[in-house]
């Protein structure tokens, strides 16, 4: 057992480009969900949009990097703005249905063999990062002991972490704003803020736009990452593990999608490594008529499911969140 | 003052629909329907500016969904409506409420999770800080946001609320809830403001200041409709009684000829309310249940 390991890579995950990904994803379910109360179940979707408005501008049809961020962006706000149209005037549900559904579909279309000419098939698109690689100023990886990073690795993280760091100054900013306070107010009761004069479903349609751009934005720093994007890559357990980061640091908290998307990350990458190594080796500490190697790489899962849900009763207001505000609600 | 109101309406006639001298809200042939069930159907309504008018009539009158129907929170199948001359068929709800016609809710709906201080920022119109682009610089609203605080302000110590300015809404009791709706709703600066039960569930104490708040609105120049099923309180407050039976019109005038009115009576206890069962023939009582268990013997 090489607890040192465990924990050197579960750290390296939590400070990793998958973090970041996942930070951003739910920095925008958290205007979505945490702000406004928008039920959002097709991040993925947006992420996809964003990776793939990205990847296809540049790989298809050859249009220069900057350009097909751009696009990507644009991208985004173009499918907020098709998803809101209709479902914004009806009940919350309605939309988390359809943005489900407009998520698995736009997942489909992007991996299926009839649209292999555009978005690349089951093996994608890669090689468009490369103009962002070449603008690399890192000399050298990053190692201090405990964590190392390459030096593409490096270079990604600077950048994530620099457009997450802006995006919770720009919630914050919003959310201490009259702006906020529409939203807020839309959560707890759209009906009495239309009473008030507010044009409610602009403001949702505003909040849902702003949102699917940071998972938009999610998407892009996930395809950069990886220098390929798959429609593969955006299955719906993406949305929920970025649910389950906002909810670990606290909904309609500015820093809690980013402190929860560590922390998932931490737990997923510790706990997956610590049970890997607990079942290999020729004398394991888990005997393997009681667990194989190959079931000890779902039981993360089981535990981070069984960790949230100890959270939601324990903590529902997540790590940040208020308790003060959620005991409103047993009233 | 009262007197002063009445005169607005001396003259008029105590008759369904009748106009008004300076009608604030017009409307004719408004019908909603649920279903088979004809919720609102109003041939003819006035509201006179400057006056409180209230609206009664028993449960499923269609009171509440006259309300929704002429805020624009509901679309009725036919009708036309104006409110200060201006059509306002298919405005949206939040149109309506810009216009100066402001509603409050039957069942209070504060912002549980805001305080109330923001909750009262919330009703403030025209803020500069709820446009996105300048909501994130301070600098473009602060001002502005300084100015309706301190509005808010002097709401919330009119109606008594300034020692829970800080607390969230959602920790007020029921009467609380209904002060700070209607303060809310006064942020807008309302011409019309219509309130659903605003005593429903509030103590008897608070209902003596409550009636006070909605009288000051009338002295302060605005006009109010409110629906209410307690008449000490409509007889007290209001200078107009409209009475809506089964989605109709049936009986307009002042509250005293309204509480005479046969028509109110019938609607409220039922037109043969006063007729003693007792006295009934027994025989032709006897005849019905004979007829009625004959007719269950042929369908069996």
């Amino acid at each position: 057992m090489d607890y040192g390991t465990i924990f050197s890579s579960a750290l390296a995950s939590a400070l990793g480009p998958t973090a970041i990904v996942y930070a951003l994803a739910a920095i925008g379910l958290n205007i979505h969900f945490g702000y406004t109360g928008l039920l959002n179940f097709g991040q993925a979707g947006f992420m996809a949009v964003g990776a793939f408005g990205l990847s296809v501008s540049v790989v298809t049809y050859d249009l220069p990097f900057v350009v097909g961020v751009l696009i990507a962006l644009l991208a985004t706000v173009v499918l907020a703005i098709i998803l809101g149209v209709p479902t914004l005037r009806l009940r919350a549900d309605y939309l988390a249905i359809a943005t489900i559904a407009t998520a698995e579909i736009l997942r489909l279309i992007f991996g299926a063999v009839e649209t292999k000419d555009v978005f690349g098939g089951s093996n994608g698109l890669s090689g468009f990062a490369q103009p962002f690689i070449e603008l690399n100023p890192y000399d050298s990886g990053l190692d201090i002991g405990i964590i190392s990073y390459r030096r593409d690795d490096l270079w990604i993280l600077t950048v994530g972490w620099a457009l997450v760091a802006l995006a919770c100054l720009l919630i914050w900013l919003l959310m201490r704003s009259p702006w906020g306070r529409v939203l807020r107010s839309i959560r707890e009761d759209e009906d009495a803020v239309r009473s008030l004069g507010k044009n409610v479903f602009a403001y949702k349609m505003q909040a849902l736009v702003l949102g699917g751009v940071f998972g938009g934005l999610g998407g892009i720093v996930l395809a950069l990452s990886q220098n390929n994007i798959k429609g593969s890559d955006f299955s719906t357990n993406v949305t929920f593990y970025a649910y389950t980061a906002l909810l670990i640091g606290g909904a309609a908290r500015v820093l809690g999608p980013v402190i929860g998307a560590m922390i998932f990350w931490f737990l997923m990458t510790g706990i997956g490594a610590f049970f890997s190594q607990a079942t290999s080796g020729t004398d394991p500490l888990i005997p393997s008529d009681i667990m194989t190697d190959t079931q000890a790489s779902l039981v993360r899962l089981v535990l981070v499911g069984l960790g949230l849900m100890l959270l939601m009763i324990y903590r529902p207001q997540g790590i940040f969140g208020d308790r003060k505000e959620l005991a409103i609600d047993a009233r | 003052m009262p007197a002063d109101n009445h005169s607005l309406l001396a003259g008029v006639a105590d008759t369904p629909g009748v106009a008004k001298p300076d009608p604030i809200v017009k409307g004719s042939n408004i019908s909603r329907q649920f279903g088979g069930l004809k919720a609102v159907d109003v041939e003819h309504l006035e509201i006179q500016r400057g006056v409180i008018t209230a609206l009664i009539g028993p449960n499923g009158a269609g009171k509440t969904t006259l309300f929704n129907l002429l805020t624009g929170f509901d679309v009725p199948d036919t009708g036309e409506w104006s409110f200060n001359g201006t059509s306002l068929q298919k405005v949206p709800a939040y149109k309506v409420a810009r216009r100066g016609m402001v509603r409050t809710f039957q069942l209070t709906k504060v912002l549980s999770k805001l305080t109330v201080i923001e909750n009262m920022r919330l009703g403030a119109t025209g803020q500069r800080g709820e446009r996105f682009w300048s909501a994130p610089f301070r600098p473009l609203w602060s001002s502005q946001e300084d100015a309706n605080t301190q509005r808010a302000d002097e709401l919330l110590a009119r109606f008594k609320l300034d020692a829970k300015r800080e607390d969230f809404a959602g920790s007020l009791s029921g009467g609380q809830r209904k002060l700070l709706e209607m303060a809310r709703s006064l942020m807008v600066d309302p011409e019309l403001i219509m309130l659903d039960e605003p005593m429903a569930g509030v103590n008897p104490a608070l209902k003596q200041s409550l009636l006070g708040h909605v009288k000051s609105l009338r002295d302060e120049g605005r006009t109010v409709l409110f629906v209410e099923h307690d008449m000490d309180m409509v007889r007290d407050i209001s200078d107009w009684v409209i009475v809506m039976a089964q989605g109709k019109i049936v009986a307009e005038g002042t509250p005293d000829q309204v509480m005479s009115n046969q028509a109110v009576i019938d609607a409220y206890l039922g037109a043969h309310h006063d007729t003693d069962i007792t006295e009934l023939d027994e025989s032709s009582l006897e005849a019905a249940a004979e007829q009625e268990l004959d007719e269950e013997g042929t369908h069996g």
